[in-house]
């Protein structure tokens, strides 16, 4: 005789049987098409790269070496990998810069939105959500369409005779930033609206209350309550920023390289499958040490106050 | 203090916004202008005209790459719908239990790796299989676009389902409703709105891919966007401007009608 005590074990053990059932489909193909790939990714960057393409099955550290050394081909001697590393820093940098932007222009733009009134607020969400979903490549290729040679910005400064000669953004540094920052705007300012919206006005005025100047209230009331959402919208731009793709392609013209485009090259014309796998996992560390913060910090910031 | 003293107004915000939202629609509405351009170069203006939206749509090649990426958006919304669904199911309203935390990492895994990853790690997986099995069809873009579409319709599923309680459901079960009928009867009708909201975020995260498909496709498997990207590459013409507009006009459509799906109440 079971008791009942048995029943519910058994009860819950086919709930939980049940529910893996359940969920193993999407499980599975995930693990098909991203998550398997990306563990051979890690395989493959310690092999050695195929004569077309490809590799040799054959194990070899090379590839983890050239990510940041050269080796000499005369005396084999190692040497700091100038081309890479400014390229990992050009990434790094142009991603920081990026997350800054955004955030300089997000965070009032989430403010402004939260303190609309409840009708008006779906609004101006409705409007951040359009580009938010409008496909990227054509977000960036309306950002080549102003700042090109013959573009918008161009024209008018010309026209206004400010300037005598079209100014050279396009396929800069500074076009990809722009480009970037355009796009991922979007993804800043919705999770600060989001946390924004939560905000107790009642604290804000408890602070005017004890004579808080509006400087003081933003920077010891707001800035500490929307924390989670600023860092949440930080993550959200950095990660896409630093893999970044389209926008270094499109606006960078192949001389302004990013991560995105060195990895692509070893793929490509470069033929060292090992070697774009070894910048792979390097770019994935890098994520994982990004979300890592996150997940610290936005632990430690989710205490609530009052 | 002053007589108008907002507490929620903060000097200069306001500006901010509404620079951020004119940038953010400015080059936009230039690109859809520009659509409209009779001349041939899109640094003047020759009139108003819509002969690229007629040159584009007599393309064979972009009607190709349209048809090809409503096909994958479609299968893949589809298949990941249900999937996520399911997952959904089996990942809410429940006590913590072994592997709700890997499920949740799983299924959101997609999210965390930047897409070129992804991407080279399909182009390594997938030559493989093409050489293994000689199949070098749709399948693998539909695998591809299947897994990252999951984590976004899983989403809008999720979050109806745990505003759901479990009151109906038990009383269905009380008045001894099977667990199939319960479901049909009673879960599904509450849920679909979420479904719905997560099917058509599917469809748009897949038709807007480029990444990933670039470099999954095989010769001759353009979707729009890989073939725009080509097109943008080899010098722009405003036949992109047309195509780019009517894509917009698509996505604007679809992201109106998931903001009211999701919103409804009941």
């Amino acid at each position: 005789m079971a008791t009942a005590e048995e029943v519910a074990k058994a009860a819950e053990r086919r709930d939980i049987r049940d529910r893996w059932l359940l969920s193993a489909p999407a499980l599975l193909i995930i693990f098909l098409a991203a998550t398997g790939p990306l563990l051979i990714v890690l395989v493959y960057s310690f092999l050695t790269p195929g004569s077309y393409g490809d590799v040799k099955w054959q194990f070899s550290p090379e590839a983890w070496v050239a990510v940041f050394l050269e080796r000499d081909i005369f005396d084999d001697t190692l040497s700091i990998a100038a081309a890479h590393v400014n390229i990992f820093l050009r990434s790094i940098k142009l991603s920081v810069i990026t997350t800054i932007a955004t955030l300089a222009l997000g965070f009032p733009t989430a403010y402004f939105m939260a303190t609309r009134s409840e009708k008006t607020r779906d609004l101006w969400l409705f409007l951040i959500t359009i580009p938010f979903w409008t496909n990227l490549l054509i977000r960036t290729f309306a950002v080549l369409q102003i700042i090109r040679n013959e573009g918008i910005i161009n024209t008018i400064l010309l026209k206004l005779g400010i300037i005598s000669a079209p100014i050279q953004i396009l396929y800069t540094d500074t076009a990809i930033l722009i480009g970037m920052a355009y796009v991922y705007l979007p993804l800043m300012v919705l999770p600060i609206y989001a946390s924004m919206e939560k905000l107790d006005f009642r604290l804000v005025e408890a602070g005017y209350d004890l004579y808080a100047t509006r400087f003081q209230v933003l920077r010891r009331i707001i800035f500490p309550l929307v924390k989670p959402g600023v860092i949440a919208g930080s993550i959200l731009v950095f990660i896409p920023a630093l893999g970044a793709y389209v926008t270094p392609s499109v606006l960078g013209g192949g001389k302004n390289m990013m991560l995105s485009n060195l990895i692509e090259l070893q793929f490509g014309q470069g033929r060292n499958w090992p070697l774009g796998s070894a910048l792979s996992i390097a770019v994935m560390i890098i994520v994982m040490g990004a979300l890592l913060f996150y997940v610290r910090n936005a632990g430690k910031s989710g205490v609530r106050h009052g | 203090m002053a007589k108008n003293f907002s507490i929620k107004h903060q000097p200069g915000f306001t500006a901010i916004a509404a620079t951020c939202f004119v940038v953010l629609y400015l080059p936009i509405f230039v690109l859809v202008i520009y659509a409209f351009n009779a001349a041939s170069s899109t640094s003047e203006w020759g009139g108003f005209s819509f002969k690229w939206f007629q040159s584009a749509w007599q393309n064979t090649q972009v009607i190709d790459a349209t048809l090809r990426s409503f096909q994958i958006g479609a299968f893949a919304a589809v298949f990941s719908t249900i999937f996520a669904t399911m997952a959904a199911l089996a990942t809410t309203r429940t006590a913590s239990y072994p592997g709700l935390t890997f499920k949740y990492a799983a299924i959101n895994q997609p999210l965390m790796v930047p897409e070129i990853v992804t991407g080279v790690a399909l182009l390594i997986f997938f030559s493989r299989i093409k050489i293994l099995t000689g199949y070098s069809g749709l399948g693998y873009l539909i695998a591809a676009h299947t897994a990252f579409c999951i984590p976004f319709a899983y989403l809008p599923i999720r979050a109806r389902l745990e505003n759901m309680d479990l009151t109906l459901e038990r009383a269905a079960a009380d008045l001894y409703a099977t667990p199939w009928r319960t479901f049909r009867r009673i879960t599904l009708p509450l849920l679909w709105p979420g479904i719905l909201a997560g099917l058509m975020l599917a469809f748009v995260i897949s038709l807007d891919d480029v990444v990933i498909t670039e470099f999954v496709k095989s010769g001759g498997q353009d979707t729009l966007p890989t073939y725009m990207l080509g097109q943008i590459r080899r010098g722009i013409t405003p036949e992109i401007n047309a195509i780019s507009t009517a894509f917009l006009l698509l996505s604007v459509a679809i992201v109106t009608l998931f903001f009211f799906v999701s919103r409804k109440r009941d």
